[in-house]
């Protein structure tokens, strides 16, 4: 099937299997290898882009059900050479280590920051909850979300443009 | 051309490794693609145990896109390849071959039988459904007593028995301590447990891969593992593949808690293949692959006697296990528990120690090292038993621990399994721990609680503990049958630019090598951290190393990066003294300059590194090179070592836990980064306490394993798990010039004794002195319906005075 996609701001049309899913497009075709497979039952999180602005695990998505769509990676988030503030919240806060599940990480927590600005822990910690990470504990991811959302409060500068920006699908 | 001042080692510095691994930029194995590759399937076994009848591919081969099938015949036609095992822990050692794919028979559910090669992966998975295998089913070996009986079915006839090993110490015999018998017989108190440590799926995040390309000077081999060289090394010897003509990359790896060490029957099927077809050729599994043909961790029963006078003080510490080794021998497999054979002693003083393990094999996948490695297993053992004989004796736990632990000033100090542990203040720890925790405030709320018959009980578990990192000293792993060193390996490289390039032998998976690498040559040579680059990974650039497992990397491959710094310092020295026009005596070496002494005349090493660049006018017979290269093998392990508490709430009416606050202070000797340790600290307590609640992998009567997803296997999210509060105290080691302990392991082995002595602790007033992990609400709820001891009831064991208590079985 005939498929056109936006993938962090680039149009692709392209001829795709019914059954390819959105992540295996994304890393085979499109290029997109920062969205990683970690499990094939959905549990994990580490394929988690946005689609039309909202997190989906891209595995759970069907490449032809992306059509018309426009889609954000990971690799689609830092704009001018400058981190999303999430990502940079990631960085600053030791929130990560092996960092296989840190594109998803953020891809979600990007979305939960959009839906509530100013998560404390338990909203967090549920908020993430099918995101899956061996290596952090956990504690520092939160720390990082909840570090971003202090950034990208209104009136913290530009940063907190950029988040809008992304929420909304990266038109 | 500045140099740093201020000390680089024990900065929180944020991470190098981050700028990818947040922007996606990241060289996963899966990432590579290479022109006119081809992609693996493997067809597994659904059976347990079965002889393969018959094995037809044919229409495999003609699946769209497959270019070929191959089953064992195929690759291995003599059955002459078998998978390595790098530790025979004694002479007797049964060692099965384990061959590439299944040759004839499978002995685990997940065995590869045929392995398909298509134009795309999609292609080769289709083609599985293709081939048609009929099995002639066998009995299962599921249970590690059971297979040890008389008469039972056997994994591999032709061993004539399951049992792959017996290994024990004894420290009567070895001189180091008393005899446990004299001690239990003539000991005023004996308690005897069983405990059980749980089969577990190291689950690190990326799943396995592998890509080989035949098609350069020489073989290629990308692979997510923790231990690239050890595997080009390992690949040679297996397949005969002359070592020079082999060169093996770990890119960016995804995890490996242990579960990466290992030399896979994949990476050999990938690279026998694309030798076969001259292209490259990818292995990527898929999640439920990975957990049922990853190695398993744990998997051991522990027959614990503790023997003890009155006023608590511990005599004697008898254990026997039992070890599951699945169906084959892992790659460092069968040393596991030996590894926890110098641990089950702990931080204590006991003055008699026998240690018995009985290696088993089952029809199940394979168990290797995970987080750990047998010291976790021991740490839970000896702090479990600690706390049933305090109970027994009616002390405080801490108080128990307090008698009988090392005092600060008895290290160095040589313990009755035979190690000296160099340094240690497990005062300093437990009372910073104690002040974190309010535990004197929560022992009174516990005694409320129970005096008011609150429904929700509160507990306090303890675990103090020690371990040994730095899984070195070469001498003491061959006297252990190890096949292989310990010895770590750093070169240096000064660039005409004064840049620094470090490759180590120490191979990361996520602990921030290349950061907390930086930081020690920035100290070393005075330049700047951002000036520095670490490369690893990659046996061409590196090319040497035993790679990175066992909290070895910073204080043994660190501790070469230190030692490779020394000699550019000392190869540059004269050749500062020529260009100062001075004698070399007349030098001293301080933040990245030389200098005259009492003068104010310098040079840069960077300076240095640019005339020998240029090389127009150096001293007579110095070769033009700063390049150093060097190598550690420490004298000892280095012993880290903490006091965690835990404080759970337990709903005795439903079953459930709620850890109200968990506090740990870990003494890590000097830590190099702080940040990177507290984020180690963490990660490692989540895997504990997944142990204590959580994980748990299992087999049903016929072999399969029923948690073979992550929709199965109940792997802890951000909203099950605490807050933790972790603090440090700063023990140098003496071990090594850095004076670090290693971390890596830490959390796991120390939390899951701490969670579950707290769950035990608020219902042991039920009659429960045992509750099997992982504590799930049923086994908690049920054992405050029962109490444990009801369900118990073997022999009780010899011992006077105030009498004996013997609760082996437990509940569930």
């Amino acid at each position: 099937m005939r498929i056109t996609v936006t993938v962090d701001g680039t149009k692709y049309t392209d001829e795709v299997e019914p059954r390819t899913l959105l992540v295996h497009y994304l890393r085979e075709r499109v290029g997109k290898v920062g969205t990683v497979v970690g499990c094939d039952t959905s549990n994990c999180g580490a394929c988690t882009v946005h689609l039309d602005g909202h997190s989906v695990k891209s595995c759970s998505v069907l490449a032809v059900q992306a059509d018309g769509s426009e889609v954000t990676t990971v690799e689609g988030l830092a704009r001018d050479g400058q981190l999303h503030p999430v990502q940079k919240a990631f960085r600053d806060n030791h929130a990560l280590q092996c960092g296989f599940c840190t594109p998803g990480m953020i891809m979600a927590s990007i979305d939960l920051l959009a839906d509530n600005p100013d998560p404390d822990e338990k909203a967090v910690r549920e908020g993430l909850e099918g995101n899956l990470c061996r290596c952090t504990g956990y504690q520092n991811i939160v720390r990082a979300v909840r570090d971003a959302a202090h950034h990208m409060s209104p009136g913290a500068g530009p940063e907190a443009e950029q988040i809008k920006h992304v929420g909304v699908g990266g038109e | 051309m500045t140099a740093t001042i201020e000390p680089e080692v024990g900065k929180s510095r944020l991470r190098k490794e981050d700028e990818r691994l947040i922007t996606g930029r990241t060289r996963w194995t899966d990432n590579i693609v290479l022109p006119g590759m081809l992609h693996l399937a493997v067809l597994r076994s659904p059976m347990a145990h079965a002889k393969i009848v018959s094995l037809d591919v044919s229409a495999a081969k003609d699946s769209p896109g497959v270019v070929a099938v191959y089953t064992a015949k195929d690759l291995d036609p003599d059955g002459s390849i078998g998978m390595p095992c790098a530790w025979p822990i004694t002479p007797d050692m049964k060692a099965p071959r384990r061959p590439v794919l299944a040759d004839g028979q499978v002995n685990f559910a997940g065995e590869g039988i045929a392995v398909v090669v298509a134009r795309s992966a999609a292609e080769a998975h289709d083609a599985l459904e293709a081939i048609d295998v009929e099995y002639d089913e066998l009995p299962v070996v599921l249970d590690m007593e059971a297979a040890l009986a008389e008469g039972a079915p056997l994994v591999h006839e032709d061993l004539g028995t399951n049992k792959n090993a017996f290994w024990v110490f004894d420290s009567g015999e070895a001189g180091t301590g008393g005899s446990v018998e004299d001690a239990i017989s003539s000991s005023e108190i004996v308690v005897k447990r069983r405990f059980r440590q749980q089969r577990l799926v190291p689950a690190f995040m990326e799943p396995r891969a592998c890509v080989v390309d035949p098609t350069g000077a020489q073989l290629t081999m990308w692979s997510a593992t923790q231990i690239p060289h050890i595997l080009r090394v390992m690949t040679a010897l297996t397949l005969g593949i002359p070592e020079h003509k082999l060169r093996v990359i770990a890119p960016d790896v995804g995890g490996g808690f242990g579960g990466k060490i290992g030399v896979l029957p994949e990476e050999m099927m990938t690279v026998l293949i694309a030798q076969k077809l001259g292209k490259p050729v990818k292995w990527n599994e898929s999640r439920s692959e990975t957990m049922v043909t990853a190695h398993h961790g744990r998997d051991q029963i522990q027959d614990i006697t503790i023997s003890a006078n009155a006023d608590g003080t511990v005599t004697g510490l008898k254990v026997e296990l039992l070890a599951d080794m699945g169906a084959y021998n892992g790659l460092v497999g069968p040393g596991v528990p030996i590894l926890g054979a110098f641990m089950f002693n702990a931080i204590y003083k006991f003055p008699a120690y026998h240690f018995a393990c009985t290696n088993v094999f089952t029809t199940t996948t394979i168990t290797d090292a995970y987080r750990g490695a047998g010291r976790p297993e021991a740490t839970f053992g000896v702090e479990r038993i600690m706390d049933e004989l305090a109970d027994e004796l009616g002390m405080d736990p801490m108080e128990l621990r307090e008698k009988n632990w090392i005092k600060h000033e008895e290290f160095p100090f040589t313990t009755v399994a035979g190690l000296t542990y160099d340094s240690g203040n497990y005062e300093a720890a437990t009372a910073k721990a104690k002040e974190l925790f309010d535990y004197d405030g929560l022992r009174r709320e516990q005694a409320q609680r129970r005096e008011s018959n609150d429904p929700v009980q509160l507990g306090i578990g303890i675990s103090t503990f020690t371990e040994m990192c730095g899984l070195a000293p070469s001498r003491v792993l061959g006297s252990l049958d190890y096949g292989a060193g310990g010895w770590e390996y750093a070169s240096m490289r000064m660039l005409p630019t004064g840049k620094v390039e470090v490759t180590s032998g120490a191979s990361a998976h996520g602990q921030g090598h290349e950061t907390a690498w930086s930081q020690i040559v920035a100290d070393q040579l005075g330049v700047p951290f951002e000036d520095v680059e670490i490369l690893h990974g990659d046996t061409q650039s590196s090319h040497k190393g035993m790679d990175t497992y066992g909290s070895r990397s910073l204080v043994v491959g660190g501790v070469a990066v230190i030692k490779a710094a020394e000699k550019v310092i000392a190869k540059a020295k004269p050749i500062a003294a020529h260009m100062l026009e001075c004698a070399e005596d007349d030098l001293e070496f301080a933040g990245g300059k030389f200098t005259v002494k009492g003068t104010d005349s310098s040079t840069t090493l960077q300076d240095v590194a640019l005339a020998v660049f240029a090389a127009h006018d150096l001293p007579d017979g110095i070769e033009p090179s700063l390049d150093s290269d060097a190598t550690f093998d420490p004298e000892n392990f280095s012993f880290p070592h903490g006091t965690h508490l835990c404080a759970a709430e337990v709903d005795t009416e439903t079953g459930s836990i709620k850890l109200r606050s968990y506090v740990c202070v870990d003494d890590v000797g000097v830590a190099v980064n702080p940040l990177i340790v507290e984020g180690q600290v963490h990660g490692g307590l989540a895997q504990g306490i997944a142990q204590a609640l959580f994980e748990e992998a299992v087999h049903d009567e016929s072999g399969t394993l029923t948690t073979g997803t992550f929709a199965d296997y109940l792997l802890p999210s951000a909203a099950d798990l605490p807050s933790f509060t972790t603090a440090r105290t700063e023990t140098p080691s003496t071990t090594n010039p850095l004076g670090a302990k290693g971390v890596g392991e830490a959390g796991t082995i120390a939390s899951t004794p701490a969670v579950v002595n707290a769950v035990i602790d608020a219902v042991r007033h039920f009659g429960v002195n045992d509750i099997e992990m992982p504590l799930t609400p049923m086994r908690v709820w049920h054992a405050v319906q029962h109490g444990t001891t009801d369900a118990g009831g073997a022999g009780s064991e010899a011992g006077g005075g105030l009498g004996s208590i013997d609760t082996s079985g437990g509940a569930q």
